[in-house]
């Protein structure tokens, strides 16, 4: 059993032979991913040791203790939170080594190309055509066995600072819709990639449009079987909700920690009905802070499951109330907004800026990484066993049904 | 997009929120008793009876499964189980809305006599052999002394003497002793023996007939002091915060059994030709409900684990806790009955023997609005100027 002082031993070895001073950065992110310091519950030789989850932490605060050089995981979300999971349940052992190092060290961010314009919810319905090369009338160059893929996708982060992509893609459309799709990392400076910046509602950009157009995919980028993308996609997706909603975080952290400040700082602000549901929103924050604990230690060995589609249906309901009650709480400065200039920003804040930007940023909660109506769906069909939606498009190959 | 996982922002050491083998395994003990003895149609018909308790369920969940004496010590005969394993028990006995006194006898009053320090009392709880109530009202939340309503009549060689009367005490109709607080030179706990001539416990038509309360009068009542000033004062406080955390318990698992015969029902009605959990205006409800009881239950654990540890985040723990499962309860149990339809409206469902427990009990021990009052003191939220 490998306690806690046993991490901080290694670490501290690590740091004899790597000081972080004199190191060059990324060597030294290098070799603390190849001494399986990276993330402890990875299996050894992919930066981990086939640890507990819930020891990471304490290998984190003794390099964070040290000064030593972190990945900028902000930078790198999509990346660490579901491109990593799903290339270690689904990836061969050959693209483990050759992404898991990159992805972790930050050298190589990572994006994720699901949504299209006309596959939000129904995201098994989406169009992005993957065709073998030498098939039908495929105009790209790609090699012999590998992939020529065309489309669009949509609302895609850090899509202009990625170099891999997690992809989506129909390969064959005669099948019903979810029995089609194939799963791929994607180049992203390949050519045929196009990243358009999509403006939202806050005035800057986090999102992006991508237009794919002939892009050659080699077979060794695929990830999981052919027309196994949907089980691919499945894991990577409940990923994307535990990453969201699930982070551990102080009492007080998150969304309520501006709200708290804001009223002990404006006595002449409150009235009781505020008070009643600022007492109502700490309370639910810090029970839904307890509820991702325990569902963390529920997870210390293994997948996250359909429960993480609980803490995300909680997160996106707080960030909005608790941000509308600053909004409120704060009056005249309310009703100012700190800049609309178009931007485009290299990390995603909910927390950050203004309390209007944050009351804007919170609407999006909701609908990013799944809408909450199709979490309380997944929640209802796969955690109570509900019947399903009565369906009109089940059984039908997907290029018959209506568009 | 997303918030990235690796940061490390952990606070203090979270305690394990989850069940451990041996509190599954007394789970499991105590579900097999409820399911054999205490099926709901056996409480429905008690409820109309003169003996709403059921003594003699209460005596083999008391002294053959060993849960009166869970959290009294080993060397005074008990279990030396802590709030933890209390806390699972309760859960069984909200899903089981059993009529029984575990909550009255062998957490509120248990705890008041562990902190008055009371040997003899304990020694005969743990042996199953008496039963226990402490005489507050049931709605007295914990943190506050409650209004003393009886008072010290007499004190001196032959012994103590009180007067007075208490409203709406839970557990007290199966109780052989009752714990009174009393008014006095010192303010003071007195033991007072059911039987006495000078104690009259008359039952109440409560809303809740599954946990029967009483109305207390007593007149020159003989009482035998177990703790006066102070540590009186800390031994009704210390069975107020244990009441109001094992009753939340007993709300989670009272809001899980909504849940279950909720979705059950779902699955088993049709209307226009398909199950109506097919439609997803009543599926929604069932989610909500299901992300409400994942909520409460880390909430749940968090509070008997701080309690179990003496953690000075306990009153914090119990208001949470207490908040968060008495809205559940009473959600959950209000959205049975509503996704019953006409049935669940009915005497012959079971659906309102748990809405009536838990409404009552979304009283017990503080409301939901009073516990999260209180977080305003506790973590700095102060309220409007007056």
């Amino acid at each position: 059993m490998t306690t806690p002082e046993d991490l901080r031993g290694q670490v501290r070895d690590f740091l004899a032979t790597h000081d972080p001073a004199a190191t060059d950065r990324l060597e030294f992110l290098r070799a603390r991913f190849d001494a399986g310091l990276a993330w402890v519950h990875y299996p050894a030789g992919l930066g981990g040791q086939g640890l507990s989850r819930d020891l990471q932490p304490t290998v984190d605060a003794e390099f964070a203790a040290a000064g030593a050089p972190n990945n900028r995981p902000e930078r790198n979300g999509i990346g660490l939170g579901m491109a990593a999971p799903t290339i270690l349940a689904f990836g061969s052992p050959e693209q483990q080594r050759r992404w898991l190092r990159p992805l972790w060290t930050g050298e190589e961010i990572w994006c994720q190309l699901f949504s299209e314009p006309g596959a939000g919810s129904d995201l098994a319905g989406l169009a992005t055509r993957a065709v073998r090369s030498g098939e039908g009338k495929v105009t790209g160059e790609g090699e012999v066995g590998g992939w020529v893929v065309t489309g669009q996708k949509v609302w895609t982060s850090s899509a202009h600072l990625a170099k891999r992509a997690l992809l989506l893609a129909r390969s064959d459309p005669d099948v019903p819709k979810h029995q089609g799709l194939t799963y791929f990392a994607a180049d992203m400076t390949a050519p045929g990639v196009e990243v358009r910046p999509l403006r939202q509602i806050t005035g800057e950009a986090e999102f992006n449009e991508v237009f794919l157009t002939d892009v050659a995919i080699p077979d060794a980028d695929r990830i999981g079987e052919v027309g196994d993308g949907w089980k691919v996609a499945t894991t990577t997706l409940m990923n994307e909700r535990v990453s969201i909603g699930g982070g551990a975080a102080p009492r007080e952290g998150g969304m309520i920690a501006s709200a708290a400040a804001a009223w002990r700082a404006s006595p002449g602000m409150r009235t009781p009905g505020l008070h009643d549901r600022l007492l109502r929103l700490w309370a639910d924050a810090e029970v839904a802070r307890l509820a991702g604990a325990r569902l963390r230690q529920q997870l210390a060995a293994g997948q996250p499951g359909p429960e993480g589609s609980a803490a995300k249906i909680v997160f996106a309901r707080l960030n909005q109330e608790i941000s509308e009650f600053e909004v409120e709480l704060a009056g005249t400065e309310g009703l100012r907004y700190d800049d609309w200039t178009m931007r485009r920003p290299e990390t995603v804040t909910f927390y950050g800026r203004d309390a209007g930007y944050r009351y804007l940023r919170a609407r999006g909660n909701s609908i990013e990484g799944g809408t909450s109506e199709i979490l309380r769906n997944i929640i209802a069909e796969r955690v109570l066993g509900l019947p399903p939606e009565i369906r009109v498009d089940k059984g039908v190959p997907w290029k018959d049904l209506p568009r | 997009m997303s918030q990235a996982t690796e940061t490390t922002t952990t606070a203090a050491a979270m305690p394990d929120l989850l069940y451990g083998e041996a509190e599954t395994e007394l789970r499991a003990a105590v579900r097999s008793l409820l399911e054999d003895r205490c099926g709901w149609p056996e409480v429905l018909a008690r409820t109309e009876t003169g003996q709403t308790y059921d003594t003699g369920l209460w005596r083999v969940l008391a002294a053959d499964l060993g849960c009166a004496g869970l959290l009294i010590p080993e060397s005074s005969g008990g279990a030396g189980a802590s709030y933890r394993e209390a806390a699972v028990v309760a859960e069984e006995t909200g899903r089981a809305v059993a009529p029984v006194p575990f909550l009255g006898s062998a957490v509120v009053a248990t705890a008041a006599l562990l902190a008055a320090g009371d040997e003899e009392l304990l020694a005969a709880m743990a042996a199953g052999t008496t039963t226990v109530a402490l005489g507050v009202p049931f709605p007295a939340p914990p943190g506050a002394r409650p209004e003393p309503t009886v008072r010290l009549t007499a004190a001196g060689d032959s012994g103590y003497r009180l007067s007075g009367t208490v409203a709406a005490v839970a557990d007290a109709l199966p109780a052989g002793v009752l714990l009174v607080p009393a008014d006095g030179v010192p303010y003071g706990l007195y033991a007072v023996a059911a039987e006495e001539a000078g104690l009259f416990v008359e039952p109440t038509v409560s809303l809740d007939m599954t946990r029967q309360l009483a109305d207390l009068t007593l007149t020159d009542a003989p009482g035998r002091r177990i703790a006066s000033g102070a540590a009186a004062d800390q031994a009704v406080a210390a069975g107020l915060a244990a009441g109001a955390a094992m009753l939340a318990a007993e709300q989670l698992g009272l809001a899980e059994r909504c849940l279950e015969m909720t979705v059950a029902y779902l699955k088993e009605r049709r209307q226009f030709g398909r199950q109506i959990g097919s439609f997803q205006a009543l599926k929604h409800r069932a989610a909500d409900l299901w992300v409400g009881v994942t909520q409460a239950r880390a909430a749940s654990r968090y509070a008997a684990a701080c309690l179990a540890a003496a953690d000075p985040d306990t009153p914090v723990a119990i208001a949470l806790a207490k908040a968060a499962c008495s809205d559940i309860a009473v959600r959950a149990a209000q959205e049975c009955l509503q996704l019953h339809g006409g049935i669940g409206f009915t005497w012959e469902h079971p659906t309102h023997l748990y809405l009536k427990r838990a409404k009552s009990s979304s009283i017990g021990f503080g409301t939901a609005d009073r516990h999260r009052a209180c977080l305003a003191g506790l973590v700095d939220l102060p309220g409007a100027a007056r």
